[in-house]
């Protein structure tokens, strides 16, 4: 088996329980956190296909933008359960 | 017995999709081949660049539509709420600060950089503005500068100007005869200007979904 091939079943699997434990967590902020990993895995996978392009837009809006808002939706729904 | 059922229902819709993905039939065009052989028509020569802003360029310009039109739903759920105080911002760490406004100068070179491979290389005006977005992000989470207001006259014209130049060189081609069908001359030209302008206003899009709704100070 050349390692190529065990890298993408690797990427593959790594995937699929991210995106599960993404999902399946109960605490919002874990469940942000593995969105983010789920994202990156998926710019290597994008990577793996060679669609650079997708890549760098995946790595870009699809972790980095979307999981930074997350984050701060996170903190603005505590923030504003602590002050009800 | 729960972890079973998942399992189980898991394991027949993985089956399900791999049945059906063996099913699908081999295409009948060979695209990447045909792209491959117009390329020297698009004006530049990285096939995804071309798609994207010539043969496809009508797709582009929609999706241009689309993102300029959440932006003005972000506007409309935040209400009329002012911008926060930069001064009330919880101040990060002085490095971090530092380090905020020492990745802008780079991350300025990055974009540009990134819109300019775009006609060669794997790049261009999304990525770019991508890049563009994430500074502001990063300099608002750093504590750097404030959320967004009411977006002002300058604001405006950055969100919607990518949007406008787009159509503009695509009404203007109408003159030609077709929409969006550049003449091969100037191709090249037309898609670096439009790619400029789409690049400013993808950046202010996508930061504006985040620095418009960013986290209220505290009240």
């Amino acid at each position: 088996m050349s390692g190529g091939l065990a890298l993408d079943l690797l990427l593959a699997a790594s995937l699929l329980w991210s995106g599960w434990r993404a999902v399946a967590t109960q605490d919002p902020y874990r469940s942000v956190v593995y969105f983010i990993v789920f994202g990156l895995l998926m710019t290597l996978a994008w990577a793996r296909l060679e669609a650079p392009d997708i890549a760098l837009a995946e790595a870009a809006i699809g972790a980095g933008l979307t999981g930074a808002l997350l984050l701060d939706a996170i903190d603005a729904l505590r923030s504003r359960r602590r002050t009800k | 017995m729960r972890a079973v059922a998942v399992i189980l229902s898991a394991a027949a819709f993985a089956g399900i999709v791999i049945a059906q993905l063996l099913r699908l039939s081999t295409p009948v065009v060979d695209l990447p081949a045909l792209v491959g052989e117009r390329i020297p028509v698009s004006g530049v020569a990285h096939p995804v660049t071309a798609v994207l802003l010539n043969f496809r360029g009508y797709d582009t310009l929609l999706e241009i539509g689309v993102l300029l039109l959440a932006a003005v739903i972000v506007l409309a759920a935040r209400g009329d709420e002012p911008a926060m105080n930069p001064a009330a911002l919880p101040s990060a760490e002085p490095p971090i600060q530092m380090f905020a406004r020492a990745t802008t100068g780079p991350m300025i070179v990055v974009a540009v950089y990134l819109l300019w491979a775009g006609a060669y290389q794997p790049g261009g005006a999304f990525q770019a503005g991508a890049v563009l977005a994430a500074m502001a992000v990063l300099l608002y989470l750093a504590g750097v500068t404030g959320n967004w207001a009411k977006p002002g006259m300058a604001l405006r014209a950055g969100l919607t100007g990518g949007f406008l130049l787009f159509l503009g060189v695509a009404a203007s081609l109408l003159i030609r005869g077709v929409l969006l069908q550049y003449p091969v001359e100037h191709a090249g030209q037309l898609i670096l200007l439009i790619e400029a302008g789409l690049t400013v206003s993808l950046g202010l899009i996508l930061a504006s979904l985040f620095l418009f709704l960013a986290a209220d100070p505290p009240r």
